[in-house]
């Protein structure tokens, strides 16, 4: 038995090589563990605690955060059905109770021979080629009931999924409309150069007069991000792309990657000369674990052309080099402290700010996060000059900006428009008809309705992170409401009460008025909910949590309160209910067995 | 001469480094507060020492202090979210205060009588927390621990031990032990240790001392929270540092 357990551990050995034994990497060695083994059991994690010398407690902390780690036999194959909204649209309830029937299983428990367990995860980013599904982490898209019998059959035959159909795997760029980043023809290297030639000053002023904001949601304008960054006091400095593109509906960041992952290490190698840093890290989120090998090679041939590495373009002095990391499925880790947190090998908890991550980010020191779009538009600010640039767009949201739709329109996919569209022209192009509302910028974003389709994306009016999720008039806007609500309270990282708890809190009153016990008690509550959550939580997640039901009671009140009971309060349980078993064994059942509840 | 900020209309000293947390208690203004101890970093968990500095709301015991804050926090606004703020928590675990040892030393249940927190407001989750009896000495109950991270903190930092750690996320997050089994007779935790004090519930309590000091004459009984807080506070002239 010992000995057996030596050999078992033994073949960790090459992982933890790799990464040196260092603490700092224990995301990483555990998501290779998962990786290798389908869990990471109590034995190992105190195997591991031992190797890299940090508390056992630590390692099962972190590996309890992540969603795509698990402590426990989680099956030989895992599958999780992807939970968007979008996806819920195109039958993926449906899809799963399919497959757990011809599987014989109940979601989320695993079957009990240890094949196969089979749930629901947080949107995976496939959302215009739904439903999706992720096995063992590999994306599988445009699932049918055909698809999923085909699976469920492999997996019953314990086929390796090296041999299933390359077409399961196939995932589409879908590009509908194309702009100047995705047109891009840079030969790599040639933003570069102009950066070279200007100096780092130049390329941080450059930035600033092309009137760039961070592509992330929040607008931050990149040009004094990388300003205050440079002239942070410290020698050892980061870039970091923040590519854990979790919000709901949006998916440009896998294009982006897939089509043009020149651009965005263009502009973080640019970042990294302007702000004077030497190391660089892309976050990937786990979702696209696809991607890695294809990034990787682009890195490699990136260093052979002397793009990356020491001395780059001959310029002494200039050593930079990125390394990949990979999520685990966590939403969290889009905030850029906990992405940070993340990076360092732990949970995904947001910072207490100040201090920034331009002066303390990663390993305290002075560290410039930005999104994957954004390095891809400072590269064409530099590229094409920032005057250029500036004519893109408007006056106050300068450039392009790709838009990820999906939803109820003929042509999902990703369009990229100059900032000042209008809602109702993405609509025309994607061929929506019907549509009674859009939700911009994914759940924490904002829900548009008919009469505000004029409304434009931008700065200055609507800022989007880009998704754009499209509902037609036979949509039930509640529904919409609710699984964003569950989408929260199941990624809340659970630091602060007002998060940890009203996330849950939120989701159970929703599901009260779902299951038809809703009053208008309920409504109030969701409105007190909001705001605790709004003036004490940590982070945006819990601030921005009850936006999808605020914004949907303000446009579809009737969506709700045709649920409603004409009570003014009724409690999450039945009284008179729970006297039918009193009633059964009395024999009777005359008005006063029954417990009677004032109308309101 | 320092630097003030205002606090509710007084004017509060602060030493530069100080958070206004620091600086409010060492001057004598009380802040509810029950993640925060003045011996440890804060992290700003729980949200109850939330106030408004210049209309904005932020933690205070991780807020720096600034020359010329305004800072409101005894107003009825921040009241109603730290009531709401403990009934949360007080929803959240399994909290049984006539049966519990710590009832009358607990800091969240003397928290809910000083903001007068008169009913439930939420539904009780009533989660399903085992109680760790496995160690001879001491007794781990999970069914009322608020995640306040300070067992955390003195178990690594002043014991140099990490017999405490958390697991889990959102509303599953929940405290663990390291040791392979779970267990905490399988860590090298001591009576004597620092991780044995910290706790302002009861989760982690000695053995065979049950009610040894009567219910009513306990901490919390003689002194509301906000005045007992104030006599613990380090302050200035007895050269207590808040570092």
């Amino acid at each position: 038995m010992v000995a057996d357990a030596s050999v078992r551990m033994a073949e960790l050995d090459p992982i933890l090589g790799r990464y040196a034994r260092d603490p700092g990497s224990l995301l990483q060695i555990l998501r290779e563990i998962q990786e290798l083994r389908g869990c990471i059991d109590p034995a190992t994690v105190t195997y591991l605690g031992s190797q890299l010398s940090i508390p056992r407690a630590r390692i099962e902390g972190v590996a309890g955060f992540y969603s795509f780690l698990h402590l426990q036999p989680h099956g030989e194959y895992r599958v999780l059905f992807s939970d968007n909204i979008t996806d819920r649209m195109l039958g993926n309830q449906q899809l799963l109770e399919a497959m757990c029937h011809q599987l014989w299983l109940q979601p989320g428990k695993v079957s009990e021979d240890g094949l196969v367990s089979i749930d629901m995860t947080s949107c995976t980013g496939m959302c215009d080629q739904g439903p999706a599904m992720l096995v063992n982490g590999r994306a599988i898209t445009r699932l049918t009931l055909q698809r999923v019998q085909e699976i469920a059959h492999l997996i019953r035959n314990r086929t390796p999924m090296a041999d299933w159909s390359a077409d399961f795997f196939r995932v589409e760029d879908n590009i509908r409309r194309s702009g100047p980043i995705l047109d891009n023809k840079l030969a790599p290297g040639e933003a570069l150069r102009n950066g070279l030639n200007i100096g780092g000053a130049a390329i941080v002023d450059e930035i600033k007069k092309s009137g760039l904001r961070g592509r992330g949601g929040a607008g931050f304008p990149t040009g004094l991000k990388w300003e205050v960054c440079r002239n942070a006091a410290g020698t050892v400095k980061h870039v970091v792309c923040n590519a854990d593109e979790g919000e709901p509906g949006t998916f440009k960041d896998r294009v982006l990657l897939t089509r043009q992952a020149d651009l965005v290490f263009e502009g973080m190698t640019l970042c990294a000369q302007a702000i004077g840093a030497q190391h660089g890290y892309l976050y990937l989120r786990g979702e696209y674990r696809y991607l890695l090998e294809p990034l990787q090679a682009v890195l490699q041939r990136r260093r052979d052309g002397n793009l990356l590495g020491k001395s780059i373009l001959g310029q002494a002095d200039f050593d930079f080099d990125i390394e990949i990391h990979l999520g685990a499925g966590a939403y969290i880790c889009g905030e850029e402290s906990a992405l940070i947190e993340s990076l360092e090998g732990e949970r995904g908890i947001p910072r207490n700010r100040p201090p920034f991550p331009v002066t303390h980010g990663y390993m305290q020191q002075p560290t410039a996060v930005d999104n994957v779009e954004t390095f891809c538009s400072a590269a064409l600010a530099i590229q094409m000059g920032a005057d250029a640039f500036r004519a893109i767009g408007t006056e106050k949201s300068s450039g392009s900006k790709l838009i990820s739709v999906s939803g109820d329109c003929p042509r999902p996919g990703i369009y990229e428009y100059p900032f000042g569209v209008s809602v109702r022209e993405v609509l025309q192009d994607c061929g929506a008809v019907n549509t009674r509302a859009v939700q911009v910028s994914g759940p924490s974003g904002i829900c548009v309705a008919e009469h505000e389709f004029h409304r434009k994306l931008g700065f200055e009016d609507l800022p989007t992170a880009g998704a754009f999720m499209v509902f037609d008039d036979s949509r039930d806007m509640f529904e919409v409401a609710r699984n964003f609500v569950q989408f929260f309270a199941h990624e809340s990282c659970g630091f602060c009460t007002p998060c940890r708890v009203g996330t849950s809190m939120l989701k159970q009153t929703m599901n009260k008025i779902a299951d038809g016990h809703g009053t208008q008690y309920d409504l109030r509550e969701v409105e007190h909910l909001d705001h605790v959550l709004q003036t004490t939580s940590h982070c945006g997640l819990g601030r921005t949590a009850c936006n999808p039901v605020l914004h949907t009671l303000r446009h579809f009140r009737p969506a709700y309160e045709n649920r409603l009971k004409s009570l003014d309060f009724e409690p999450g349980f039945d009284l008179d209910g729970a006297l039918a078993r009193a009633r059964q064994m009395t024999g009777r059942d005359d008005a006063g067995a029954h417990l009677k509840t004032e109308e309101a | 001469m320092s630097d003030t900020f205002s606090l509710d209309g007084a004017e509060v000293p602060f030493e530069p480094g100080q958070t206004v947390m620091q600086a409010a208690l060492s001057a004598g203004h009380y802040i509810p507060h029950l993640c925060y101890h003045p011996e440890f970093k804060p992290h700003g968990s729980c949200k109850l020492c939330t106030v408004k500095i210049n209309g904005r709301t932020a933690a205070s015991c991780t807020m720096p202090a600034e020359a010329g804050l305004e800072i409101e926090s005894d107003i009825d606004e921040l009241n109603d979210l730290r009531r709401t703020l403990v009934q949360m928590l007080f929803a959240e675990g399994n909290h049984f205060c006539p049966s519990c040892e710590k009832s009358g030393n607990c800091v969240l249940q003397a928290l809910g009588y000083d903001l007068e927190v008169h009913a439930a407001g939420f539904r009780h989750q009533f989660p399903d927390r085992p109680v760790d009896a496995s160690h001879p000495d001491i007794l781990l109950d999970f069914n009322r621990c608020v995640l306040c991270e300070l067992c955390v903190h003195a178990s690594s930092e002043v014991d140099g031990k990490n017999v405490f750690g958390f697991s889990g996320r959102g509303i599953t997050k929940h405290l663990i032990v390291n040791s392979e089994s779970g267990k905490l007779v399988d860590t090298d935790i001591a009576l004597t240790d620092k991780a044995m004090q910290v706790c302002p519930v009861g989760v982690i309590l000695p053995k065979r001392v049950g009610f040894s000091q009567p219910i009513g004459q306990r901490r919390y009984d003689q002194r509301p929270i906000s005045a007992q807080a104030l006599d613990d506070a380090p302050r200035p002239s007895t050269g207590a540092s808040h570092d």
